[in-house]
């Protein structure tokens, strides 16, 4: 029932057929006798239990959100206005002007739309869930006795963090106190850390580990549609002084022209400031740092100076991806289909570089086989993908029966903590649809001012956007 | 078919494997410690050198402020801007960032580092103090997960005999 929302699984991944025995046998015993008896089946990769909204494909290297609605959009309006204008324009100006124009509208145009894609398809910087154990570990340090029913913990925990008091909040959902920055989106049911807005025009969140691709996106947009805009320009002026008529394509690039110029440049602008400042969307527009009410509140992040505040920001280094799409499920977790909505980190490796290793016991036996691990899974991305096949289906039969017999608790706590994820991704997915298309501060438990995100953002098209864009200058 | 390491190769590996199989066949996890994120400093990753109470027993004070401080230098290391983070940066940004599908980044190189000094505690520190530390890559750097073994003292039970024999065999 939850496998449903997984869809678009890249239909390579449909070679291994979901367990055939019946519901009753459904169990490690016949999971294993079914991998001995055909050839090794191919274990399940973490993204095809990834509890979050999110979609993904090429097995798990290419993730997007659930709702991508207006990426197509972006996409063509993008590929539309640069094709009319190479294919109308670019003619004209060359033997007219100069003819390195076609190159510098194709550079940026790549640029723009490499910078799109790698936006639209990488990992924001998602928390992955919390474990079982983590989530009571924490629900025991904030103890609550005497409370009969089923309390949650607390919401709030403060820290200091450059003497200014930050309130990190509890997040029901991934069952963890978030981290500083870090908001949980109700559009793709994820935390993701720095959490800057959800971008429907790319189709994903910006985070901390896309920031700088957006950031590089919308730049390279304003260059190309003011490029583009000043080509056809001067294209509808030169046709004019030569006493030729209106091209009616020219005027329509004009118009997309005219109207995404004001609304990315703005955006862009927006977004420079933000950078500046090391400010996210998200704490701007809740003024989380602006001082109100006469408090001496500062943004502890910032460095105070704009040239370190847009180095760390754009030229920082690049964190990993924790959610470790790629990784392979232990065999006895592969078997739990529907049942695992959450906590499949129970048993996770670390990334495609690091050994297949297999949750604490397993740790055990890996840290007994590693050294040989890593000498036959030599190190280096793409080999790992192809060594680890080989590997863990070697490790599910060796070890197998330790492991099933060990993680048999494991599956008790499971199936017992997967109830509640289920209820609020239930409630979670109708407040999503009630929410509207810009929303930069989609933490559930904090209103949205509806206004805002307009201002804020922008657009990338369309005449209202224009209008809505005002208020910000 | 896994290719284990012979004994031979290594003494002293032979030793911790020979403490791990044992920690693992005459173990059970009794309970998991989670020490969590110190954000004093901000969003770097730091972890809190707190001595928790229930290690008080299994290992000394100053080896676990060890290993936390050393794996809190490896993220700062990893997580620094200075000169050779800009230029990634900026070679990143003229290539439109196609170069960190090719390229390791230095966070992924530190982050190998990492696994190696954990793994490298794990065998010679915790595993013979009945401790296993979980690298906090794989619990999405939130904490650092350390599993405590209680020894059953029985022999090994008939489940991992397999793999023992299997494992000594080779």
């Amino acid at each position: 029932m939850k496998n449903c929302e997984y869809q678009q699984i890249d239909p390579q991944t449909l070679q291994t057929p979901t367990p055939t025995p019946p519901p009753h046998l459904h169990g490690k015993e016949s999971k294993q006798r079914e991998e001995e008896e055909e050839e090794p089946k191919r274990p399940r990769r973490k993204w095809e239990v990834f509890p979050g909204k999110n979609r993904f494909y090429c097995d798990g290297r290419i993730m997007l959100a659930r709702q991508s609605g207006v990426l197509p959009l972006t996409l063509g309006l993008i590929l539309v206005t640069c094709g009319l204008f190479f294919v109308f324009d670019c003619p004209f100006l060359v033997i007219h002007l100069t003819s390195c124009i076609p190159f510098i509208g194709g550079s940026l145009f790549v640029f723009v739309v490499i910078t799109l894609l790698q936006t639209s398809f990488t990992d924001p910087g998602i928390l992955p869930r919390a474990t079982p154990d983590e989530a009571a570990d924490i629900e025991k340090q904030i103890d609550n006795p005497g409370n009969s029913s089923y309390r949650p913990p607390p919401r709030t925990k403060e820290v200091l963090i450059n003497q200014q008091v930050v309130k990190l909040k509890y997040c029901f959902t991934c069952k963890m106190f978030r981290p500083p920055r870090t908001s949980h989106c109700s559009l793709c049911d994820n935390c993701v850390e720095r959490f800057d807005h959800h971008c429907p025009w790319v189709g994903n969140c910006v985070g901390k580990r896309n920031y700088r691709f957006f950031y590089t996106f919308i730049v390279s947009l304003s260059f190309l549609t003011a490029f583009i805009f000043g080509c056809v320009t001067t294209h509808l002026a030169l046709r004019a002084q030569g006493g030729k008529g209106l091209v009616s394509v020219t005027a329509v690039e004009l118009v997309i022209c005219f109207f995404s110029v004001w609304s990315i440049l703005g955006l862009s602008g927006f977004h420079t400031y933000l950078v500046a400042s090391n400010l996210t969307t998200n704490e701007d527009i809740k003024g989380s740092w602006s001082g109100k009410g006469g408090e001496d509140v500062t943004n502890p992040y910032s460095h105070k100076n704009i040239f370190i505040n847009c180095c760390t920001v754009l030229c920082g280094p690049m964190p990993p991806s924790l959610i470790d799409r790629r990784g392979f499920l232990p065999s006895d977790e592969s078997a739990q289909t529907s049942g695992v909505d959450i906590e499949l980190p129970s048993a996770p490796s670390k990334s495609e570089i690091n050994v297949c290793t297999q949750g604490t016991k397993g740790l055990l036996e890996s840290a007994t086989r590693s050294p040989l691990i890593t000498t036959s899974c030599p190190q280096g991305k793409p080999q790992a993908a192809h060594t680890c096949p080989d590997i863990s289906p070697a490790m599910n039969s060796d070890p197998s029966p330790e492991v099933s017999t060990s993680c048999g608790a494991r599956h008790i706590m499971i199936s017992h903590g997967d109830t509640s994820p289920q209820r609020h991704t239930k409630t979670r997915s109708k407040r999503s649809k009630r929410a509207a298309l810009h929303i930069p501060n989609p933490a559930f438990d904090v209103p949205v001012s509806p206004t805002s995100p307009d201002a804020g953002l922008g657009s990338k098209s369309g005449a209202h956007k224009g209008a809505s864009f005002a208020p910000l200058h | 078919m896994q290719g284990l390491v012979p004994a031979a190769t290594d003494g002293n590996m032979a030793t911790e494997f020979h403490n791990l199989q044992e920690l693992r066949h005459s173990a059970s996890l009794a309970n998991k410690v989670f020490i969590q994120r110190d954000y004093s400093e901000g969003t770097t990753c730091r972890f809190q050198t707190k001595f928790p109470s229930e290690l008080e027993s299994r290992i000394e004070r100053t080896l676990f402020e060890d290993t936390v401080k050393t794996l809190n230098n490896y993220y700062a290391e990893a997580e620094k801007i200075g000169g050779q983070s800009y230029l990634e940066g900026c070679l990143a940004c003229a290539t439109a960032y196609l170069i960190f599908l090719c390229m390791e980044t230095r966070y992924e190189k530190v982050l190998k580092k990492i696994a190696k000094y954990i793994q490298e505690q794990n065998e010679k520190i915790y595993a013979p103090r009945g401790l296993l530390i979980t690298d906090p890559i794989e619990r999405g750097m939130r904490v650092i997960e350390i599993s405590i073994y209680e020894d059953r003292g029985s022999s090994g039970s008939s489940s991992g005999s397999s793999s023992v024999s299997g494992s000594t065999a080779r």
